[in-house]
């Protein structure tokens, strides 16, 4: 991938990131960076597409130590399950076979399963080669007559969303309007109900989370058809350019996929969240709105009350156990502060909300939220965070992966709200699972334990001080 | 302070209680050269002896007075002496413990005449100790049995003495049967890491920890606490009392020897687990090593990799009373929430759990109270194999009898590592059946290939 392609990629007008003081993305600072790489971040979109063989191609590095490590879950087609790569040797990079070892490659995931598709996913040693990995995935489609899509994705080409945005972009490049979607089918079809053909953008099905909302659509009249990318099949991402909305979900990254869409196809529209009662109503809402259908509208109101009731119920006794617990949230972008209102909801207190990568407009909702007192951490660094835990008399911190062990480290309770989860906490359903895990968190008896001194230690320090 | 309740059911169903017989013979089965000897119909003995066979996957010496249906009518006192005598000339044995049964207990059987007439009429077999225990099957469990053959054993074995303390780093550990051989074994060693040197009585981690002799097979015990030992624990500094089973055969052996005792009800909480420390540390007048200083750190730090799974997770747990006690005090420390606990017998340590209320009853009520709260995991013996897969949730095995695995004997739960080796355990049954979140199938996909999509299908085409 050449430099200014790279540049394109990072320039997102669609990002709210763009407009304001910061522009595209913060370089890493050697030395002190945490996160994963361009290639981490393509594989993560574009992995939960469940009837592809994924290829890794390029040394063990790349893949060994990171397949099957994401909770996306498949109602079918698991095939993404299965991990692959070209295992590139010494001899490989230096005699050039490269290109034929992926060629053969392609050829045996081919024959062993069957997939719908093959992604190619290139790494920095080809990349450094000067593998064509293009050229073979044309190759190999033609001879194989299955598809192949090279997704050039070295690591060094920078960081983890930039990885999301290739993957999006290859996507929207080399599968999105290849296949024309299926006519309704008429046991589908109910009287009174017109279906309308959406896509949800950036939801990954973590835990098989989304099956919590799932059916809300189906009730609704809305086929989706295509969730980019989780629990999505190859020949869904074909159609994504014939539904009527989008929904981006939860993620700046796949975003110029939605903008993409709509200049390309004049389909509108919305970034949402299905974190939170109040989130998820929204985004059925903005359905509502984006489609422009009266009957949607009522249906969706209906549907919303009475789901609503139903949660309220299974959320009144967690709250009054989470009432006026303090809670410190370090999350990016729009979680930032869309988990805030979340917990907000639950009656708890925010301390502090991270601010990393979130956007002015993120800021300001913060502030509109939490008030002027509003106290926002921008600093990734793990021991500051705990500092700042501390500072703040904080009961739970939420975040995501890369903090667990640190703050369990330091006997403090922690909610994980990344990816790598296996517990859903999406739609109505999944705002009690969040609030139940919560309690079960703070509330949890081993925080006392853990930081009770061993008796023989507390004696001593007594004698001690009698001592002196 | 938990409510107890008793059942009153007319029938037993998936029995939980196993009887007093068994647990006195199991104490007698961890002392040194011992036979134990229940007088009762053979049917009684076979059945027992088959019972640890399968959980110890070991011979098991055990006798039987065989009474039939002449003797039980017209009196078996006959039986017992005969058994005594064959078994003192064959097996030869430094101890024997001859048990009550149901059958001997309602017949009326008067051991004590019948021993002096033994005695009488055996003076060649004056060396051999006889330690009857009055264990009928009608009342108690498994636990209850074991506690009174450990009192009988203090009685006979331990002569009224004032020498506490002449061996000052002598301890005694009175050692309920909810420790496995492997429990002892890691107890003797926490004892010794402070100098002290431990007796543990009985100490069934020498006799049935599973380990070849020299000899090969032997109709007595493989080990066990020996007789003289047995005799000379009057003289230690202190006794450790294990589990509450043994409040009574603790007052007894303080009593005939002034050895001061330190009673704790369960070694699995990190907090349990301190208070053992520390008592050893103040006997021992040592500081704690460095070694159990990192096992509890580890402990704590198991503790909270693992909350995650085990907050708020409903469980279900059966046992008898001293290891219903400790697994549910260190549960409920673990943030689990134990929906259904239910003992074999109404011991008086129940009211004391950290519970709502404890069942007596059986493992139906077991299975009906996880059923009625959902209870995600079950804790109990082997028996509850076909109550968890009935409930699709996974067992975790503990008590007896355990039969349908290997090594159950060996495994260590209690201690600082015991407790860590749990927690994994604990969490790792819960993930492996964890209940996800059920694949929504779109009705829109009617008629697609995604309708025909088979779960899990992705697998190498066969060679």
């Amino acid at each position: 991938m050449k430099q200014h392609e790279i540049q394109a990629l990072l320039n997102e007008p669609a990002c709210s990131h763009n407009h304001k003081s910061k522009s595209g993305c913060a370089k890493p600072q050697p030395g002190a960076t945490q996160g994963g790489c361009a290639f981490d971040g393509a594989r993560n979109a574009l992995l939960p597409i469940a009837d592809v063989a994924h290829i890794v191609h390029g040394p063990i590095g790349c893949a060994g130590s990171s397949w099957d490590a994401r909770g996306t879950r498949s109602s079918g087609a698991n095939l993404y399950r299965i991990g692959m790569t070209t295992d590139l040797s010494d001899l490989d990079v230096i005699m050039g076979l490269g290109e034929k070892r992926l060629f053969h490659a392609i050829k045996q995931a081919i024959d062993s399963y069957q997939p719908a598709a093959v992604f190619i996913y290139a790494t920095c040693v080809p990349a450094l080669h000067g593998d064509d990995v293009e050229a073979v995935a044309k190759a190999a489609t033609q001879r194989w007559g299955v598809p192949v899509i090279p997704v050039d994705s070295a690591g060094f080409y920078g960081n983890k969303n930039l990885g999301n945005r290739i993957a999006g972009d290859i996507v929207f490049k080399h599968v999105i309007g290849t296949r024309e979607p299926e006519p309704v089918p008429a046991a589908a079809q109910r009287l009174g109900i017109v279906t309308h053909d959406i896509n949800l953008i950036g939801e990954w099905n973590v835990g098989g989370e989304f099956w919590n909302v799932a059916p809300l659509f189906d009730e609704l009249g809305l086929r989706i058809l295509c969730t980019l990318s989780g629990d999505s099949r190859f020949r869904e991402i074909q159609t994504m350019h014939r539904a009527a909305a989008n929904m981006v979900v939860c993620s700046k990254a796949m975003i110029h996929v939605a903008r993409k869409l709509q200049e390309s196809y004049g389909t509108p529209f919305f970034e949402g969240s299905f974190y939170g009662v109040e989130d998820t109503s929204q985004a059925l809402r903005n359905f509502a709105r984006l489609l422009g259908d009266l009957a949607l509208t009522n249906r969706t109101e209906a549907l919303i009350a009475r789901e609503e009731a139903k949660v309220e119920a299974a959320l009144a006794p967690l709250r009054e156990r989470l009432k006026g617990r303090r809670v410190l949230i370090f999350t990016g972008g729009y979680k930032s502060w869309s988990v805030v209102s979340a917990m907000q909801d639950l009656g708890m207190t925010v301390v502090a909300t991270g601010t990393e990568k979130s956007t002015e407009e993120d800021k300001a909702r913060i502030l509109a939220l939490m008030g002027a007192e509003a106290r926002m951490i921008s600093d990734n660094d793990q021991t500051a965070l705990i500092r700042t835990f501390h500072e703040c008399r904080a009961d739970i911190l939420i975040a995501g992966d890369r903090y667990i062990y640190p703050t369990l480290k330091s006997r403090i309770p922690f909610l994980d709200i990344d990816h790598v989860r296996d517990i859903g906490y999406a739609g109505y359903v999944g705002m009690v699972e969040l609030a139940r895990q919560l309690v079960a968190a703070i509330d949890s008896p081993v925080w006392r334990q853990v930081r009770l001194a061993a008796p023989w230690h507390a004696r001593v320090s007594k004698r001690d001080a009698m001592a002196a | 302070m938990a409510k107890i309740v008793l059942t009153n059911k007319a029938l037993a169903v998936n029995p939980l209680k196993v009887s007093q017989p068994v647990g006195a013979s199991l104490a007698f089965l961890g002392l040194a050269r011992t036979m134990p000897l229940e007088h009762g119909a053979r049917g009684c003995t076979s059945f027992n002896k088959l019972f640890f066979m399968r959980h110890f996957r070991e011979p098991i010496p055990l006798q039987t007075t065989a009474m039939d249906q002449v003797t039980t009518v017209i009196g078996a006192d006959g039986n017992v002496i005969e058994a005594l005598r064959t078994i003192a000339e064959k097996n030869r044995p430094e101890i024997i413990g001859l048990i009550t049964t149901g059958l001997s207990e309602t017949q009326g059987a008067d051991i004590p005449s019948t021993l002096k007439l033994f005695r009488e009429t055996y003076p060649q077999y004056d060396d051999l100790v006889i330690v009857p225990v009055n264990a009928t099957d009608t009342l108690g469990c498994l636990e209850t049995g074991f506690a009174l053959a450990v009192q009988a054993i203090i009685a006979h074995l331990i002569p009224e003495s004032r020498n506490a303390g002449l061996c000052p780093r002598q301890v005694n550990v009175l050692a309920s049967p909810m420790l496995t051989p492997g429990d002892i074994e890691a107890v003797k060693e926490w004892v010794a890491a402070f100098g002290l040197h431990p007796l543990v009585l009985p100490d069934i981690g020498d006799s049935l920890d599973g380990h070849l002799i020299e000899a090969g097979y032997s109709t007595l015990t493989y080990g066990g606490t020996p007789r003289s030992v047995i005799a000379s624990m009057g003289e230690s500094a202190a006794t450790l009392v294990i589990g509450p089973s043994l409040q009574r055969a603790a007052d007894l052996l303080k009593a005939r020897t002034g050895v001061p005792d330190y009673r704790f009800d369960g070694l699995m909480g990190l907090e349990d687990c301190d208070a053992f420390t520390q008592i050893l540390s103040d006997i021992s007048g040592r500081p704690v090593p460095a070694s159990i200083e990192r096992q509890r750190a580890q402990l704590q730090d198991a503790m909270v990799d693992c909350h995650f799974h085990l907050g708020a997770i409903p469980v279900a747990v059966a046992a008898d009373g001293d290891l219903l006690g400790m697994l549910t005090r260190f549960l409920v420390g673990m943030g689990v929430e134990v929906v259904a606990a239910v003992a074999s017998a109404n011991v008086p340590s129940l009211a004391g759990l950290p519970l709502d209320k404890v069942i007596v009853g059986d493992l139906e009520d077991l299975e009906n109270q996880a059923r009625h709260h959902h209870a995600q995991l079950l804790v109990t013996n082997s028996h509850g194999a076909e109550a968890a897969a009935r409930l699709d949730v996974p067992l975790m095995r503990a008590g007896f009898p355990l039969y349908d695995i290997v090594g159950a004997y060996a495994r260590n739960w209690v201690g600082y590592r015991g407790a860590r080796h749990t927690l994994f355990d604990l969490s790792n049954l819960l993930a492996s059946q964890r209940k996800e979140i059920p694949p929504y199938r779109s009705l829109y996909w009617q008629d697609t290939p995604r309708a025909a999509e088979i779960p899990g299908a992705a697998a190498p085409r066969p060679i």
